[in-house]
């Protein structure tokens, strides 16, 4: 249904313009001073760098920075946190898609059902993505799941068993947990918008028809489902990659950080700015893979 | 045509719904009561649903320390505006994408999202170079442009997938009755769309809402939002679940109010090209 | 129309002369969000009275949050502040960059403590004035002790220490012998056993800035404290930082916590359901000549290149002065004073009232950041090690140490973990060649 004729196609071309300018000089003058630092030995708080990493006449730039070669690149790869912290990032990131993609056809399925009082629990459970992570992370930590005062604590000694210590031994699931509250509720919107638009006669037909539930499920619902699953799976991807506040303020960065946080620890603790760079350009290479994986497997349910 | 659904059914389902958003919004709804409690309440265990002493000494404390209105009205302002720009950026583009598309249209649509994927601490630096030579730095105007072009692609996304529902034969029509392009986006495309612009508005004032980054990064106190007043309850030394608690509650009120009048629109607006 | 220009320009002329009239400055604190320094924001009245031409506005924020900004600003020349809250750590190594300016108003600077002063002057200028000074002591319940039938010296000995830990602790009533740090961070877990491996006779790096994990006296302060906590610490000790303890230790569950002497104030106070049942020990020691407390200060410096060099000095110098300790004492009592800066402090009988007045001045008395450790150290800092890349290292160790405390590593693991990282990047950085 093709109407751009050319004159719509130039206007189209002009519409479109300033958004991607403004998206490109946003992405592209970091990103080239990104990509210029990582090759820099600059450290914000040293007094005099020392080129000790190539020999003494080493080349300087205009700041008299000390040009690095790809040795920013190369300590950030053998760290030993870094496989850890990537394996990290891909872990949460697929523990939370799954649980708010499952969760939330779940939720949603219950949500399109009639009750009383339906307003108040849509709200109530479209609520977590309306808080700021960090307040989520805070109360979490504090008021949760601290394992002395906490509420979660309480109720495991209420039915006797002892509390577990979420961020001494499950640091990971705690973390996930946390990410995956504040997102199924996402999901859960972007489903239920769908689930209403099923039409009303092709429910009608299968109820008729005695079709038992679960087949109705798998057959009708499902499909119908799996292109705003494509849309959640692809806009939570995006943002669980960062995820940070959670990692921070937990305190979890020894055994849950994932790549962005190592990207923080290094660019702003230890005010490396040529190591955060050289981490910064390799997490953004890591996202791009996963992004073309995401791409091959349901791009095509995009297609419109 | 409504179907008839029984009212025993109604029942259960209702006693299962209402359980299970209570347990969602628990945390929520244990914050908002600890901010009523004292502080030697708030760590009291058992944990006191009702019956301990309600006080308003926190919210008092809060108010006293902070100025929570100007950073509620920054909030606001940096909602807003970042929206607003957006928008207006946004719309024609998605308008060109759904309407005159290219053979890259979809290229283009995947470079803006990838524009997502570097971890903003990793650009830190950069940014904050460029801020601070161009006079942005904590500057209303500095952060807007920063939370808008940080959310453009996912709306440019949005209105895309909406307008590809519109049938583009009423667009035609206006077309060929002489609108000009302007006129075109206005007052034919515009009030058809309204329900995914709502919503793409919503879900942008969200977003915008609760970015933490770079409003920490950026601002001082000028244009400093929420998040930051936030950032100065974390984690002081002495007792503070109370009125962290309290300060909490200040910050996610406002969205959680628009969120209990928006979320009609909300729900009929996310439809991402999948109402038939 | 033109009635109306003129209008307008006409108020904007007068809007304009009307803000120069009102020449005023305008001074942007950032400042940590501790109990002294919201006290302060609370007692401004006073000074604004006394330099009307100078208005205040505070940024507030969470420790790490405030170090990250403060640093990013100061190092990219940002401009954002006019006073900054900066600790002993940061002024050394800002000091020597030429970051800050020497401090010129200060009130009696020879009765700043010589500890504190020491670790704030830089080539022989004042570059920070200590707003509050810190060391670390032990605060232990006094019944506890009694009903084990041991009694506290002044200054205990860490077998002395292991010892009543494990004697106080009874798990089922959720009483804990040692409360302590274990939460990761350069200044939460790592400022704790670096201080306490003073005392083992450890050190950081040697002459060479060699890391010294693989050495028996860091073996010995971790075996030390990973055993103490696993018989007598809380559990989830390892997300445990001053906070958290400070919440158990008021409710009745440590017997003991070793922890910054500016706690005293707080399990003394009325949040505490002990506060008549505390008393107060010297950190440590384990007869090697140094006691395990370590010494930091939280003082206001002024970046270099600001603009509004002179009314930031008037602000330093009233907010680090005697009269404004003078002030806080009237409006709130003694015991809300800032502690650790000043030796008349300490000479005044109406302080000296104060219960935890003397343990305080003792313990910051016996830090020495130039000599912090019993071996011979290339560095100052008494639980950190004033160089750039402290921060990032400890914290990497910060989360190794953290990790053996929640029982995923051994101390053997952990030690050698630490000694590689901390390894790697001491030669990326260039100490070691």
């Amino acid at each position: 249904m093709s109407m751009a004729t050319q004159q719509t196609r130039a206007l189209g071309k002009l519409a479109v313009s300033p958004s991607v300018f403004a998206l490109f000089m946003w992405m592209i003058v970091p990103l080239a001073m990104t990509i210029y630092f990582s090759f820099l030995r600059y450290n914000l708080l040293d007094p005099n760098p020392i080129c000790s990493l190539l020999s003494p006449d080493a080349l300087l730039d205009a700041e008299n920075r000390c040009l690095a070669g790809i040795t920013n690149y190369s300590y950030f790869l053998t760290d030993p946190a870094f496989f850890k912290a990537m394996g990290n990032s891909l872990k949460l990131v697929g523990w939370v898609l799954v649980i708010s993609v499952v969760g939330g056809t779940l939720l949603a399925l219950l949500l399109d059902q009639a009750f009383y009082g339906r307003g108040f629990v849509r709200i109530m459970m479209i609520a977590p993505f309306l808080v700021m992570p960090t307040v989520s992370a805070l109360v979490w930590k504090n008021m949760m799941m601290n394992p002395v005062s906490g509420f979660l604590a309480y109720l495991f000694k209420l039915v006797g068993l002892q509390p577990i210590d979420w961020f001494a031994h499950a640091p990971m699931t705690a973390v996930v947990l946390m990410v995956a509250w504040q997102w199924v509720p996402f999901a859960t919107l972007i489903l239920l918008t769908s689930l209403q638009s099923l039409d009303e006669e092709q429910k009608e037909a299968a109820e008729m028809d005695g079709t038992p539930p679960l087949s109705y499920f798998f057959y009708i619902v499902l499909p119908h489902l799996i292109r705003p699953m494509t849309v959640v799976i692809l806009i939570e991807t995006i943002f669980l990659l960062n995820i940070f506040a959670e990692i921070y303020v937990t305190g979890t960065a020894g055994r849950a950080g994932n790549l962005p946080f190592l990207v923080y620890q290094y660019g702003l603790i230890a005010n490396d700015i040529g190591g955060a760079s050289a981490g910064g350009i390799i997490a953004v290479i890591l996202a791009n893979i996963v992004a073309v994986f995401l791409m091959r497997m349901i791009g095509k349910n995009l297609d419109t | 045509m409504a179907r008839t659904v029984s009212t025993r059914r109604k029942l259960i389902v209702t006693a299962i719904a209402w359980a299970i958003g209570l347990l969602i919004f628990f945390p929520i709804l244990w914050t908002i009561l600890t901010s009523f409690k004292t502080e030697g309440e708030a760590i009291a265990l058992p944990p006191k649903f009702l019956f301990f002493d309600w006080t308003l000494e926190n919210y008092g404390v809060v108010q006293e320390r902070s100025d929570y209105l100007k950073f509620a009205m920054n909030s606001i302002m940096l909602a807003l505006g970042s929206t607003f720009f957006a928008l207006v950026i946004a719309i024609p583009s998605a308008w060109a994408m759904a309407f005159a598309p290219g053979r890259r249209t979809k290229d283009l649509l995947m470079w803006m999202l990838s524009t997502k994927m570097m971890p903003p601490v990793g650009a830190l630096l950069p940014i904050y170079l460029i801020f601070r030579d161009f006079g942005l730095l904590d500057t209303r105007g500095g952060i807007i442009t920063v939370l808008m072009l940080l959310n453009l692609p996912i709306l440019i996304w949005m209105l895309y997938t909406y307008f590809k529902e519109i049938p583009g034969e009423i667009l035609e029509a206006s077309r060929m009755d002489g609108a000009s392009l302007g006129k075109e986006l206005l007052y034919v495309l515009t009030p058809m769309a309204i329900p995914g612009i709502a919503s793409t508005l919503l879900l942008n004032i969200i977003l915008a809402w609760n970015e933490a980054f770079w409003t920490l990064a950026l601002t001082t106190k000028d244009a400093a939002p929420l998040t930051q007043f936030i950032a100065s309850y974390s984690s002081p030394e002495g007792l503070f679940w109370a009125k962290l608690s309290a300060a909490s509650t200040m910050a996610i009120a406002p969205i959680l109010v628009l969120g209990w009048f928006a979320q009609k629109q909300l729900v009929r607006g996310l439809t991402f090209g999948a109402v038939k | 129309m033109k009635p109306v220009f003129t209008g307008v320009l006409g108020a904007f002329m007068f809007a304009a002369l009307a803000s120069t009239a009102i020449a005023e400055t305008k001074l942007t604190i950032a400042t940590v969000n501790n109990g002294d320094m919201i006290r302060m924001q609370g007692l401004t009245d006073d000074f604004t009275k006394a330099n009307p031409d100078i208005s205040l506005e505070w940024v507030t924020l969470e420790e790490n949050v405030l170090r990250e900004k403060v640093t990013t600003d100061i190092a990219a020349k940002g401009g954002q502040f006019d006073v900054l809250t900066i600790g002993t750590y940061e002024v050394p190594i800002w000091g020597k960059k030429g970051w800050l300016v020497p401090l010129t108003e200060v009130d009696d600077p020879a009765d700043l403590l010589p500890a504190i002063a020491g670790g704030l002057t830089v080539d022989g200028k004042l570059m920070a004035a200590p707003f509050y000074g810190e060391s670390s002591m032990v605060m232990y319940r006094t019944d506890l002790m009694d009903k084990a039938g041991l009694k506290m010296p002044d200054a205990p000995t860490w077998e002395f220490i292991g010892q009543a830990a494990r004697a106080m602790t009874d798990k089922a009533a959720e009483v804990y012998g040692v409360c302590l740090r274990g939460k990761a961070g350069w200044g939460e877990n790592m400022a704790f056993l670096t201080a306490a491996s003073n005392s083992f006779g450890a050190r950081w790096f040697d002459e060479n800035w060699k890391p010294q994990f693989d050495q028996p006296e860091w073996k010995a302060t971790l075996d030390y404290y990973l055993s103490l906590m696993a018989d007598a610490g809380p559990p989830g000790a390892s997300s445990n930082g001053f906070n958290e303890n400070l919440a158990l230790f008021n409710s009745g569950k440590c017997g003991m916590w070793i922890d910054a002497t500016v706690a005293a104030s707080f399990v003394t106070g009325k949040e505490s359901t002990v506060a008549d049942k505390v008393g107060f020990a010297l950190a440590p020691d384990n007869g090697l000549g140094k006691r395990g407390n370590w010494l930091w200060a939280w003082s206001l410096a002024i970046p270099a290149g600001t603009q509004k060099n002179e009314a930031a000095q008037k602000f330093v110098s009233w907010a680090t002065s005697k009269h404004y300790t003078e002030l806080v004492a009237e409006k709130e009592g003694w015991a809300n004073v800032p502690p650790g800066t000043r030796t008349s402090l300490y000479a005044n009988a109406e302080y000296a009232k104060v219960p935890f007045a003397k343990m305080t001045l003792d313990s910051i008395n016996s830090a020495d950041p130039t000599n912090p450790s019993v071996k011979p150290v290339p560095y100052v800092g008494v639980q950190f090690v004033a160089i750039p890349e402290f921060a990032g290292i400890a914290t990497t160790v910060g989360q190794i140490f953290s990790a053996a405390l929640a029982g995923e590593k051994t101390a053997d693991e952990a030690l050698a973990e630490a000694q590689t990282a901390a390894t790697r990047e001491m030669t990326k950085a260039g100490y070691i060649k």
